[in-house]
């Protein structure tokens, strides 16, 4: 009998009734999260209710030596909650209460099955709302925003889950529940916790800072011909002083995946749109408004909509929000690629992306949070034709490179997960690496909180950096495999 | 279960908080995406485990997914497409069996649902009896609503002024027996808009619960008497005041394409909700004052499969002195769903649960609902929460009201 069996069976003692699954049909409907290129079947998925379930499973996993793996609402788009065969899958869709609302001390606590949207939801009438917001909001959990430190579009001003963060409860690694806070004394360990992939542990219960809606929304849309306009109008923008909440682009191909989609109805013939959304004190939205205008008809804007109402503002978010599964309306597959550039190297990013298409034949539609030069090139390919998902993977990696050499980085805001590990190195050296390792193990030092990810190869805790132990080069090849 | 509808599926998840299941159980395999990786399995030589059966079954069909799908996915043709296959390869439970043939073998039938009058009164004293017997009776029994007495329509209700369309209309089985004056209703607003109705005596059930629940050839045989009939009538256009039947009919071509001929008379055959269709007409009758609050529940084959939201919300909007709210959650369903309630009690009641908590918290005097199941699932609820009888009426029995001017307080107060 494995580990994994044993543990199984206590597995039922320590949840309610139907929060163990095993039959393997039911257990496959785990195997990916957002990101489907990777699969794995958990070897068994528990659905706990409270922090002591969760704190129960992983002290057995710990007992039996059992890796886990957890997961929200399986919306990563890094494989950051792909499961492991041979571990527990700890999946916190039914840990979905809001526990407390403090509007005095503008605060919120929440377990991490509770969907981003929700907690704005739940605060919204009394002019409150969660600030950061990825466009899966209405479906990605609290819990997994914690666990990659998701951005979003209004992230520009006003920062990411790592700013609306004030405290966490946490599963450690070997079982125990302990309170991070941002008001801790000494090192910031909820800082480190936050954006760590479920590496360091697992949250229960989240306390998240509500921000007071603002005065004013106002929210335009700009069609340019060209991307290379739109990409003026935005360092343009920057360059003027204004801090606009959000500042979005889209390409060509994603307005048609969008309008094709949610029919948002965004100009005829745009080769490029922007999305700018300013948001404050009435007097500076005015003032910051006319600046953006002038600034998009100077960069050669040929259309300038300006949303009237909130339906209006909801109908040109919704073709940006929606952009990534609309890809799917044009495109039997495609890979979401995240990177980031410096601003200024917008231009010649994009001239990249546009010679890899060239030459591998993929098309590549490009959505970005311009304002922090956030890239989400989608890479289009046809699974069924023969190598296509191949080059798809090479352009979507060559991508990446084009990012790293232009200064900037591999992830933004989706994470490492599985997906990006293998690229860490580009970024980062050995003693880096290393380095990042050392934390982790003095968290994990056995290695059973989500192993695999983020790291390009698994190295035991406790030996010491820089001597290589772990995946034989040959398996890390794909040449060979081990058993 | 067509593999290239499954294959538009991106994962994405965008559907998980619109399923009812999946807001009720949260398991991935309770929830759309779920389901379709399941049908995906199936489609890859996975056999049909009772387990698979078991999520295929507990989908109430709502198709709340369908409207939150950014990649278009076909949910709907896809469950259907998968029901049909669990009614060929799944085995059900010997009590499984003999509930769906007693279901099956009512409701599509007026003639029957009538006999079942005196049954339904004494059922429900026998609420608790049943109950033991069987849940899924238990649940017929404390559904089954106060029957008013029967309503004869005549075979053509002229237009009251200058006549503006021509159409028929779909009288339906559970709408025509249990509800008859919401067909009596609808047929005067129409008739004051200046339409000719024309309601054919002879017509039988539209197919809808046949199709909702994979009984393929039998909602084919059903659409195709439900087209005849109505050519026979010579109406192109039918007009229909049940979301489920609506929703069924205005699926007629895909499900009679293995037929080109047939398909191609459904096609022909112009089928529109009520609200839909007074909306594209535009009003001419006068409104006359209703003072009233009214909840407006959304019938998830009214809202999600048909996209008719906005057209009921204007049309009450539109009458003066009544008051419009919101129900908080309207997009989640009400656990009617069909036969849904029947089959899947146990789901079924808490969905009821939720809904008659946020029906009650909108504290309108009247809910209006556009479908017969909805309206018997809501006031089960609402009895079943201990606050009494809730007053219901469809839009059509509002709208009758403020045309010929009557009583806002007899709107939905029971009349056995």
């Amino acid at each position: 009998m494995s580990g994994l069996e044993r543990l199984t069976e206590r597995l039922a003692a320590a949840l309610p009734p139907d929060a163990v699954i095993t039959d393997p049909v039911r257990l496959r409907t785990y195997e990916c999260d957002g990101l489907t290129y990777h699969r794995a079947t958990p070897g068994v998925v528990v659905l706990p209710e409270t922090a002591e379930q969760v704190a129960a499973v992983v002290r057995l996993c710990g007992e039996h030596g059992v890796p886990f793996v957890a997961r929200g609402s399986g919306t990563g788009l890094s494989g950051g909650a792909l499961p492991r065969t041979d571990g527990v899958l700890i999946v916190t869709s039914r840990m979905r209460r809001i526990v407390e609302i403090d509007i005095p001390n503008r605060r919120a606590v929440v377990e991490p099955g509770v969907t981003n949207l929700a907690i704005t939801e739940a605060v919204r009438e009394r002019g409150y709302y969660y600030a950061p917001d990825p466009s899966s909001q209405q479906v990605c959990s609290i819990g997994g925003n914690v666990a990659e430190n998701s951005g979003g579009a209004h992230c520009l001003k006003y920062g990411f889950t790592v700013n609306h963060v004030l405290a966490a409860e946490i599963v450690t690694p070997d079982g125990e529940i302990v309170e991070l806070s941002a008001m801790d004394a000494g090192y910031d360990l909820l800082g480190a916790f936050i954006g760590s992939e479920g590496t360091l542990g697992i949250a229960t219960k989240i306390t998240v800072r509500l921000s007071r809606a603002p005065e004013a929304v106002t929210t335009l849309l700009a069609a340019f011909t060209g991307i290379e306009a739109g990409g003026q109008a935005v360092s343009a923008i920057i360059a003027a002083g204004v801090v606009p909440a959000a500042i979005e682009m889209m390409d060509a191909l994603a307005i048609e995946a969008a309008e094709a989609a949610v029919h948002c109805g965004y100009p005829a013939g745009a080769g490029a749109v922007l999305v700018v959304e300013l948001d404050g004190p009435r007097a500076e939205v005015e003032r910051q408004f006319a600046a953006v205008e002038r600034i998009c008809r100077d960069s050669g804007a040929f259309e300038v909509r300006v949303a009237a109402t909130a339906e209006e503002r909801a109908a040109i978010w919704k073709g940006r929000k929606s952009a990534f599964a609309a890809v799917g309306r044009i495109s039997p597959a495609y890979i979401v690629q995240d990177g980031v550039v410096p601003r200024t190297a917008l231009p010649g990013v994009l001239a990249g992306i546009d010679r890899l298409q060239e030459e591998f034949g993929i098309r590549v539609a490009n959505v970005f949070h311009a304002g922090d030069g956030n890239l989400h090139p989608l890479v289009l390919f046809d699974d069924t034709v023969p190598g296509e998902a191949e080059r798809a993977e090479t352009v979507s990696g060559r991508i990446l490179d084009l990012c790293v050499e232009h200064g900037g980085s591999i992830t933004g805001e989706h994470g490492v997960g599985v997906d990006k590990a293998r690229y860490m190195p580009r970024m980062f050296t050995g003693d880096d690496l290393d380095t990042m390792q050392l934390v982790r193990c003095a968290f994990d030092p056995r290695g059973l909180a989500n192993p695999g990810k983020v790291f390009p190869t698994p190295r035991l805790c406790g030996e010491a950096p820089g001597v290589r132990k772990g995946a034989h080069p040959l398996v890390e090849a794909g040449l060979a495999e081990q058993f | 279960m067509d593999p290239e509808l499954i294959r538009d599926c991106v994962h994405c998840g965008f559907c998980l908080p619109t399923c009812p299941t999946y807001v009720l159980w949260g398991e991935e395999m309770d929830s759309p995406r779920g389901r379709i990786h399941l049908m995906g399995q199936h489609v890859e030589g996975t056999p049909l485990t009772d387990a698979m059966a078991g999520h295929f079954d507990a989908c109430l069909g709502c198709m709340a997914c369908v409207t939150a799908c950014p990649s278009g996915v076909r949910y709907d043709r896809l469950i259907e497409q998968t029901r049909a296959v669990v009614e060929r390869e799944h085995v059900r439970r010997p009590d499984e069996r003999a509930i769906r043939a007693l279901v099956f073998a009512l409701f599509p039938y007026r003639r029957r649902l009538r006999a079942m009058r005196l049954p339904m009164r004494l059922g429900r004293r026998l609420r608790r009896f049943l109950e033991e017997v069987h849940p899924s009776l238990g649940a017929m029994a404390e559904l089954a609503p106060d029957v008013p007495r029967p309503v004869r329509l005549p075979p053509l209700v002229r237009a009251r002024r200058r006549r503006r369309a021509r159409v028929g209309l779909l009288t339906g089985c559970v709408q025509g027996e249990f509800f008859p004056q919401v067909n009596a209703a609808t047929a005067r607003v129409l008739a004051l808009e200046g339409c000719d109705v024309v309601i054919p005596p002879g017509q039988g059930c539209c197919g809808a619960l046949s199709l909702h629940s994979g009984r393929e050839a039998e909602a084919r045989r059903f659409a195709r008497r439900t087209i005849a009939t109505f050519e026979r009538a010579g109406v192109e256009t039918v007009v229909v005041n049940a979301a489920g039947c609506g929703s069924s009919m205005k699926d007629y071509a895909e499900v009679l394409a293995d037929d080109p001929a047939w398909a191609a008379r459904a096609r022909a055959l112009r089928t529109r909700d009520l609200a839909e269709f007074l909306a594209e007409l535009g009003p001419v009758a006068e409104r006359r004052p209703l003072p009233v609050t009214v909840a407006y529940h959304d019938a998830c084959h009214l809202a999600h499969a048909q996209g008719v939201r906005a057209q009921p919300r204007e049309l009450l909007r539109a009458i003066p002195g009544l008051e419009l709210r919101e129900i908080e959650e309207s997009a989640i369903c009400c656990g009617s769903a069909g036969t849904y309630n029947i089959f899947q009690p146990e789901a079924a009641r808490e969905l009821g649960d939720r809904k008659a908590e946020r029906v009650l918290a909108a504290g309108a005097d009247l809910l209006v609902s556009a479908n017969p199941g909805c309206t018997m699932q809501i006031a089960a609820s609402v009895r079943r929460a201990g606050k009494g009888e809730i007053r219901v009426a469809h839009t059509a029995e509002v709208l009758d009201a403020s045309l010929r001017g009557l009583d806002p307080g007899m709107l939905g107060r029971s009349r056995r």
